[in-house]
C-alpha cells in the first residue's frame, strides 16, 4: 500500500482528490493504487441520475444528497458529475457545481465533476474506476450524474445499483416515452418541474408507458414508482430519498444486488480487455500499411469489410507474431 | 494513456450581479483544451477552495467586479494555504485598481487582469504555467 492510497483510506481529502485525477488520467500509478484499494470497495450504493439536458439532473442531486444527510447525518455522500467533452477543442465546461450550491461546502460531501473525453455512453471512460476509488475511501451513496442523455446513453445502467430518470413536462409526446433505451432503465421514475402546467400529461405518458412495460405486477417485482418533484424548492424530495432507500433493500432481498455487483464488474474487466485490445491494435497495424489499405478503399478499389479483413491477418496477425 | 488536461476553476467569490466575463473566460479556456470547472455567481471563499480541493485543480481563476477584491482574494489565499493547495496558482480578472493589483501580486496572485485583456493571452499565461505555451 503506498502513502498515497493509505492517506485515502484515512479520510485525507486532498490526497482522494489526487488519486482520482492519476486514475481519471489513467496513469501507471493510478491503476496500481486501484487494484490496491480493490479489496476495500464493494459495499457502497451507487446510484446513477440521468435524463436530458435541462430535465433538473443537478438540481435533484443537490436536494437529494441534503435529504440523505437529513435522515442519515453520520453519512458520508459522493458526488461524481459527468459533462460532456468538445469533440473540437478537447476542452470543456463543467457546471454541474452551479446547482449544488446547497452542499458545495458541506465536510460530509465530496464532489467531482468529470469529462466525458470522447465516451458516448452518457458517462466518462473512467468514471466507473473513479467510483471505485470513492468507495474504498468510504463515501455511501455515491451519486453518479450522467451528461445530458438522449436515448441511448444507457450505460449508466451497467454502473449503478439504482438508476433515477428525471423527466420533465414539455419534453416530448408520449411517443417519445414509448420509444426504447433510457425510459427502460429507470428503477425510480421523477417528473421534475412538476409545478409546470403540463404535469398531468407528462404524467400519464410515464404512466401508460410503465404500464406497457410492465403489463402484470408479480409478487417482489419491482416497479418504478413515478414521483413528482419540484427540484428548485425540494418538493417531493423526502419521497425520491425513500424510494431510494426502498429499491436499495429490494435489491438486497431479491439478490439482484449481486447481480448488479457482477454486471458492474464485468463491464469494468471487458472495458479493460477493449482497452488493452485497442492498444494492441494501434501498435501492430503500422501507420503505412493501414494507409497503402486506406488509399484503396479512398480510390474505391477495395470495400470496407475486405479492407479491415486484410488489415487484420496481412498486418496484426503477422507484427504481432 | 491519455495526455493530462489541464483543470482550471473558474469562479466569482461575492456579490457581483452577472458573470458574462467569466463565462467568456470559461468558454475561452476550454476552446484551449482544458477542463474547467464553473461554479456560479456568489461564491464564498470556503466554497472556492473546497471545489479547488475536490477537483484538484491546476489553476483557481477569480472574476471579482463588485470592489470587494482586497476582502476577498487575501482570504481566499489564506484559505487556499490552510488546505495546503501550494501548487495552485491563482489569476484574478476583474476591475482591480493597480495599487491593488501590486499588493495581491506581491500576497502570491499570479496575474491580475483588467478590461479589455484578450482571451489568448490568459491562455497563453496559463498554458506557459505548465510549459505548453
Amino acid at each position: 500500500m503506498t502513502d498515497l492510497t493509505q492517506a485515502v483510506l484515512n479520510g485525507d481529502r486532498r490526497a482522494l482528490a489526487r488519486l482520482i485525477t492519476l486514475v481519471e488520467n489513467d496513469t501507471g500509478e493510478g491503476q496500481q493504487a486501484l487494484d490496491g484499494l480493490f479489496r476495500d470497495t464493494g459495499k457502497t450504493h451507487v446510484i446513477g441520475v440521468t435524463g436530458a439536458s435541462g430535465a433538473g439532473k443537478s438540481s435533484l442531486v443537490n436536494c437529494l444528497v441534503e435529504e440523505i444527510l437529513k435522515r442519515e447525518p453520520d453519512k458520508s455522500v459522493a458526488v461524481i458529475a459527468v459533462d460532456p467533452t468538445s469533440p473540437f477543442s478537447g476542452g470543456a465546461v463543467l457546471g454541474d457545481r452551479i446547482r449544488m450550491r446547497a452542499i458545495a461546502d458541506n465536510p460530509h460531501v465530496f464532489i467531482r465533476s468529470m469529462a466525458s473525453r470522447g465516451a458516448l455512453g452518457g458517462l466518462a471512460q473512467n468514471t466507473q474506476a473513479v467510483s471505485l476509488v470513492l468507495d474504498a475511501a468510504g463515501y455511501d451513496p455515491i451519486i453518479i450524474e450522467t451528461v445530458g442523455a438522449g436515448q441511448s446513453e444507457v450505460e449508466i445502467a451497467s454502473l449503478a445499483h439504482s438508476v433515477i430518470v428525471v423527466e420533465a413536462p414539455g419534453l416530448g409526446d408520449d411517443v417519445q416515452a414509448a420509444k426504447a433505451g433510457i425510459m427502460e432503465i429507470a428503477d425510480i421514475l421523477v417528473l421534475n418541474k412538476a409545478d409546470k402546467a403540463e404535469v398531468d400529461a407528462a404524467e400519464m405518458a410515464l404512466r401508460s408507458m410503465l404500464a406497457m412495460g410492465f403489463p402484470s405486477k408479480e409478487e417482489g417485482m419491482w416497479v418504478p414508482p413515478i414521483l413528482r418533484t419540484v427540484a428548485t424548492n425540494g418538493e417531493g424530495i423526502a419521497e425520491v430519498a425513500a424510494a431510494v432507500h426502498e429499491h436499495s433493500a429490494y435489491l438486497h432481498q431479491s439478490g439482484n444486488w449481486q447481480k448488479r455487483d457482477q454486471i458492474r464488474l464485468q463491464v469494468l474487466l471487458r472495458g479493460l480487455l477493449e482497452k488493452k485490445h485497442h492498444q494492441e491494435w494501434e501498435e501492430f497495424i503500422h501507420r503505412d500499411e493501414f494507409q497503402q489499405v486506406f488509399d484503396q478503399v479512398i480510390e474505391r478499389e477495395l470495400a470496407p469489410h475486405a479492407a479491415a479483413e486484410r488489415l487484420y491477418t496481412d498486418s496484426f496477425l503477422k507484427n504481432s507474431h | 494513456m491519455e495526455e493530462k488536461k489541464i483543470r482550471v476553476l473558474v469562479a466569482k467569490p461575492g456579490l457581483d450581479g452577472h458573470d458574462r466575463g467569466a463565462k467568456i473566460i470559461a468558454r475561452a479556456l476550454r476552446d484551449a483544451g482544458m477542463e474547467v470547472i464553473y461554479t456560479g455567481l456568489r461564491q464564498t471563499p470556503e466554497m472556492v477552495i473546497q471545489a479547488a480541493l475536490q477537483e484538484d485543480v491546476d489553476v483557481i481563476g477569480l472574476s471579482i467586479l463588485s470592489g470587494a477584491h482586497m476582502s476577498l482574494v487575501p482570504r481566499i489565499l489564506e484559505l487556499k494555504k490552510r488546505a495546503k493547495l501550494d501548487d495552485v496558482q491563482v489569476f484574478l480578472g476583474g476591475i482591480i485598481p493597480e495599487a491593488d493589483a501590486k499588493v495581491l501580486l506581491e500576497e502570491g496572485v499570479k496575474a491580475v487582469y483588467g478590461p479589455g485583456t484578450s482571451t489568448t493571452q490568459v491562455v497563453e499565461d496559463i498554458r506557459g504555467l505548465f510549459g505548453k505555451a
